[in-house]
């Protein structure tokens, strides 16, 4: 009689470990990571914008992990270091797609680590969400490129055009500009738009010259422009030279009626703190300041949460730049996964495409190059800058929003030097 | 059109660019001009200065170029330390040559990953009275962020150069670059001569950093901006001439800022390294150097 007890307990019991183990098999399929890989600038020149990008990146993918995951899948990145060498970027991505096996990519920051990127992953036909590259796309024509810088359809004029369209308000009109930039990739492109658009705006160019990015003093240049006597000065530059360009230009007295246009660094707090009122009345590029007209849904909350999560790295502090668009590509990203329910590269691209996403930038909408189908371009003003307060920044005023119109927030002090 | 005020400020400024370029290259002149060795990480060194100036700065209010002068006792031991150990590792089994380089390349990116993890990648600057401000002189304006580098530059680089050639260990120094046998025979130790020399070449960068934090922004891999010019600018003003270094470092700021404010920024990297092979070409040695 114990016999056949006995093997149905052994049966049954078998049967329950069989199940367990199924149960345990499958829930670790679920489990199985969803992996996003990519190459950032965590040294070198830009590895104060990829720093920060990464510290947003990471925020989201947490918010996200903390609801779930995609796909009921927890996310995982897998990145590398470039080195803001754009020569290591093929590497890199070669190595995610073919040895990491990642499921899915997104770009590293700025124009000059895109671009190297792009022919491996057209190559395998992914969808490329990108940070802050300049007009990447006019040479590959790639449809599944999705770039998070609201620099508009046509990002090379749309990327100067507030600054012009400002210029041409104001009356007397003025006559002349300079344009000076640093020799590289996202500079030369952003020289080129503001060339385009002083031409079509009918503004004599005087003054059309470009400098190596080792350049140390720039009062040479500057009165070298000064000499010319325009009465605007477009500049395009990068952190170190936006520095070197507002301390020159006041230690020269330029006598331009406006002065910027496209600055990389005047956006980063440490070095607004440090230029203080240098950098009154100057009319720069921005994508996001803390005014009324700019308060979209979740920015205030995540700026908190990239505030609490930068102290102590040595990056930007208060990282109202870049962050939230570091944020909102992977948002766009994430959304159209969960909304295609798959990472079918066809199905998320055509989503990316007909989708209005809402961001922590607000509602983001691509064109057909990928680019946004509306451009974002602010031109802020900076105004009575106080020396040495970082606070000041993430009050509304000190950076007065200018242009497009929809989002303006004061009126321009004309000219410069007032 | 060539204007005489124009002109006259583009000299003025290669003049005062030209002196912090030889703050930046008299330690090098020192340890590559006399010592032979070929310290690619002077440049990172500089950059530790500008970082130490950037702190005391920041959380006490001194004065960058005080910093400098305050920190160089500490970048003089760092100095002598790193020459120890490159003298057992390398010069004394005879393999500086090419394990030196590699040793000095090596401790530059120490250096840059260092800077990395402990302070981040921001850009940092500092605060000073003399910064953004400037005055005139006639026609010529002068930014007292430039005025201040080149003073200081000058009188580095003048305390240096009577060092050398008034002091018994100076003169010390100048004997070990042409002769260690002979310096030993005279009952002198070529190793704690150049050990000193290599300090006093680590200490210069102290200052050197300071220096170039005042006139721009640092981040900790911006020293690499720098290896090439330089090398250049002691190989322009002769191995071993601390006042051919000045003068070279003179020369490539004045050929920079002219050609920058008449031809176009982009050209002055070129027209500068061109000067350099020329002079090359007609002085082999260099301006100055000992042939």
């Amino acid at each position: 009689m114990d016999h056949p007890r006995s093997f149905l307990r052994g049966w049954l019991a078998s049967g329950l470990a069989a199940l367990a183990v199924a149960l345990a098999s499958g829930s670790a399929q679920a489990a199985e990571p969803l992996k996003i890989g990519f190459s950032m600038a965590l040294s070198g020149g830009l590895a104060g914008a990829g720093k920060a990008a990464l510290i947003a990146m990471e925020i989201w993918k947490d918010d996200v992990n903390a609801k779930g995951g995609l796909l009921g899948r927890p996310v995982q990145f897998v990145y590398y270091d470039d080195a803001t060498d754009p020569s290591k970027v093929p590497g890199i991505y070669t190595k995610l797609l073919d040895v990491d096996k990642v499921d899915l990519v997104v770009s590293s920051y700025g124009t000059n680590e895109i671009s190297p990127a792009m022919p491996i992953v057209m190559r395998k036909k992914l969808v490329f969400p990108s940070l802050f590259g300049l007009a990447v796309n006019d040479q590959f024509n790639y449809d599944r490129y999705f770039q998070i810088m609201p620099a508009g359809p046509q990002p090379k004029l749309d990327w100067s055009k507030g600054f012009f369209e400002l210029a041409k308000a104001q009356n007397p009109k003025p006559k002349t500009v300079a344009i000076v930039a640093a020799d590289s990739d996202f500079a030369l492109a952003a020289a080129a738009g503001a060339r385009e658009n002083a031409k079509k705006d009918g503004f004599n160019v005087v003054y059309d010259k470009t400098y190596p990015p080792s350049t140390t003093d720039f009062t040479p240049i500057v009165r070298a422009i000064q000499a010319e006597k325009p009465d605007l000065v477009y500049v395009a530059s990068y952190p170190p030279d936006s520095v070197g360009m507002v301390k020159a230009a006041r230690e020269v007295g330029l006598k331009a009626k406006m002065f910027g246009g496209g600055m990389v660094g005047l956006q980063f707090a440490g070095i607004q703190t440090n230029l203080g009122p240098m950098l009154d009345n100057i009319v720069n590029y921005t994508f996001w300041v803390p005014a009324p007209t700019l308060k979209f849904p979740g920015i205030d909350e995540f700026l908190k949460k990239y505030e609490a999560a930068a102290k102590g790295k040595g990056v930007d502090p208060l990282g109202q730049y870049l962050p939230p668009y570091a944020y909102a590509y992977m948002q766009v990203l994430g959304d159209s996964i969960e909304a295609t329910k798959g990472l079918d590269q066809a199905k998320l691209a055509a989503y990316m495409h007909g989708h209005t996403f809402d961001t922590v930038v607000g509602k983001v909408k691509f064109g057909k190059n990928g680019e946004w189908a509306q451009s974002r371009v602010l031109m802020v003003q900076f105004r009575n800058v106080k020396p040495k307060d970082l606070d000041q920044f993430r009050d509304p005023g000190t950076q007065v929003v200018l242009y497009p119109p929809q989002w303006k927030s004061g009126k321009m002090v004309y000219p410069f030097n007032e | 059109m060539l204007s005489v005020d124009l002109l006259s400020n583009a000299l003025v400024a290669g003049l005062l660019l030209g002196g912090f370029y030889a703050a930046v290259s008299i330690g090098l002149a020192i340890s590559f001009g006399q010592l032979d060795i070929v310290n690619i990480a002077h440049p990172a060194f500089v950059v530790v200065g500008s970082y130490v100036a950037w702190i005391l700065n920041s959380r006490f209010g001194l004065d960058p170029v005080l910093v400098g002068l305050l920190a160089a006792p500490l970048f003089f031991a760092a100095g002598v330390a790193i020459y120890r150990i490159y003298y057992a590792a390398f010069e004394r089994t005879g393999q500086e040559s090419l394990s030196g380089l590699a040793f000095f390349f090596g401790l530059m990116f120490i250096v840059e990953v260092g800077l990395m993890l402990a302070y981040g990648v921001d850009y940092r600057l500092v605060s000073a009275g003399y910064i953004g401000k400037s005055f005139n002189l006639g026609p010529v304006g002068l930014p007292l962020r430039l005025v201040v580098p080149f003073v200081a530059a000058l009188a580095l680089t003048g305390g240096i150069w009577l060092y050398l050639a008034r002091t018994f260990t100076g003169r010390a120094i100048l004997a070990v670059a042409q002769d260690p046998l002979a310096l030993q025979l005279m009952g002198a130790d070529p190793v704690r001569v150049k050990q000193f020399a290599f300090g006093l070449a680590t200490a210069t960068t102290a200052l050197a950093g300071a220096l170039l934090i005042v006139i721009g922004p640092v981040e900790p891999s911006v020293g690499r901006e720098y290896i090439g010019r330089v090398f250049a600018i002691v190989v322009l003003g002769g191995m071993g001439s601390i006042g051919g270094m000045f003068v070279a470092a003179l020369l490539l700021g004045i050929v920079e800022s002219v050609v920058s404010t008449f031809a176009g920024p982009s050209w002055a990297p070129a027209v500068a390294f061109g000067v350099l092979l020329l002079t090359l070409a007609l002085r082999p040695a260099g301006l100055f150097g000992r042939r």
